[in-house]
């Protein structure tokens, strides 16, 4: 691979998508771009970095959704979602009394586990949330894993990583070799299609926001950027949870820890005084 | 360290099963049917089961139904782990008292996955 081809496909992934590729994980760009380049009637790789700067809109986005992983299970670290049944629920239910209703986004969603998840929560809650209006939505900028989420449609090995037995059955049927999720579950979620990187005005307003395992992927400047423009999305009340290896701290104020709750994060309008503001303030130098 | 008593009678699918448990710091016992589970239960209760269905002598659920009516037969946790992959086999498990279900093939991640959701890891 020609340096100056890699420096380009590293610049429009990271324009595009946010994701940084560093020379050490070129293997990446040859096992997921080489499938693209084979669709296109193409050798392989070089001739599909070649052809970069001439490269239709189509191809680019193609190219982008290929570099994505999509990794996603059921209950995906368990904690988060017990965290989110005992803690953020009552907090919302209490809060949002009068209205009745609160909306929940799962940012990054892939093929919909995490979504499906909340949904099968409060699905199992239901008897406390009648009356209740409580919106789900999925966004990702991968259209595959869209139609994926949409489909409801795992494979055995998906629906074995995570998802309670229980839940499998009172959930789920089986379709032939794939498990299809309810049409109770699916429809308590919509999903749209969203790229991190833009602003998330039009998708309106969310009191609770499951980013995960997706900033591990950006840089510091991106992930501040992401953070900010979530922030601002949110009710002072709101909630953000984050992936297992990701944190606010040092990167940006705008949320702070909930404490004793790990990966859990409140919004933070504050700015100085405040305990996680503190500690980025160490780290972040420069801001 | 946890024990984990295994039930298979394939001695490849044992042996498959028993690396992974001791990887997962468990000790573990074998059994090849359910009646030689059940006396192995009788002498001294695991802390989990792993547990295969179709098996001579005395199939899974049939020793599941004895194991939890023996003294202390609550106390294992029972991880079935079958070929059987429908849900009328999967309801019929937990009625008779199973925590959970796997479906095979599975692999390591599967296991750990089950095992740390019902608690074992
Ligand atoms: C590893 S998955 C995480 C899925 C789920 N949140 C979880 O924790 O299991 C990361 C997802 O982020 C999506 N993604 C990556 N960059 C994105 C961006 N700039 N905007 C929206 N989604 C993005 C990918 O398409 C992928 O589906």
């Amino acid at each position: 691979m020609r340096a100056e081809d890699f420096d380009l496909i590293a610049k429009i992934l990271k324009e595009r998508s946010g994701l940084i590729v560093t020379a050490d994980k070129s293997y990446l760009l040859e096992s997921r771009l080489t499938p693209v380049a084979r669709r296109r009637g193409m050798k392989g790789l070089d001739d599909l970095l070649g052809s970069l700067r001439a490269a239709s809109e189509d191809l680019l986005r193609e190219i982008t959704e290929a570099m994505t992983t999509n990794e996603s299970f059921f209950f995906r670290d368990i904690k988060p979602f017990e965290l989110f049944r005992t803690a953020a629920l009552p907090q919302m239910l209490q809060a949002r009394a009068a209205k009745k209703s609160f909306r929940i986004w799962s940012a990054a969603c892939s093929s919909g586990q995490e979504a499906y998840s909340l949904a099968m929560i409060l699905k199992e809650e239901a008897a406390r949330l009648a009356g209740w209006k409580i919106e789900i939505v999925g966004t990702d900028i991968s259209a595959e894993m869209l139609e994926k989420a949409k489909a409801g449609l795992y494979s055995q090995f998906e629906v074995q990583r995570g998802l309670p037995i229980q839940l499998l059955v009172k959930y789920f049927k089986k379709n032939n070799e794939m498990w299809q999720i309810d049409p109770s579950i699916r429809a308590m979620v919509q999903y749209r299609d969203f790229n991190l990187l833009g602003d998330p005005k039009s998708l309106g307003q969310f009191d609770i926001v499951f980013c995960r395992n997706v900033l591990i992927y950006f840089d510091q400047p991106t992930k501040a950027r992401v953070l900010d423009a979530i922030s601002r999305n949110m009710p002072d009340d709101g909630l953000l949870y984050l992936g297992g290896a990701e944190t606010v701290l040092g990167i940006s104020d705008r949320f702070r820890p909930v404490p004793d709750q790990r990966g859990v994060y409140a919004v933070n309008r504050g700015g100085n005084g405040a305990p996680a503001a503190g500690v980025a303030s160490l780290f972040s130098g420069g801001r | 360290m946890k024990s984990c008593l295994i039930v298979d009678d394939s001695k490849v699918i044992r042996m498959v099963a028993r690396k992974i448990l001791h990887e997962l710091n468990f000790s573990t016992q074998e059994a090849e049917d359910g009646q030689q589970a059940l006396d192995l239960c009788r002498k001294q209760m695991p802390d989990a089961v792993l547990l295969d269905w179709n098996m001579p002598i005395m199939n899974g659920i049939d020793f599941l139904r004895g194991l939890r009516k023996l003294p202390g037969g609550d106390h294992p946790v029972v991880v079935f782990c079958t070929t059987e992959n429908d849900i009328d086999h999967i309801q019929e498990a937990i009625t008779a008292g199973a925590n959970e279900y796997i479906m095979k093939p599975f692999d390591s991640e599967i296991l750990q996955a089950k095992f740390s959701q019902v608690g074992l890891l």
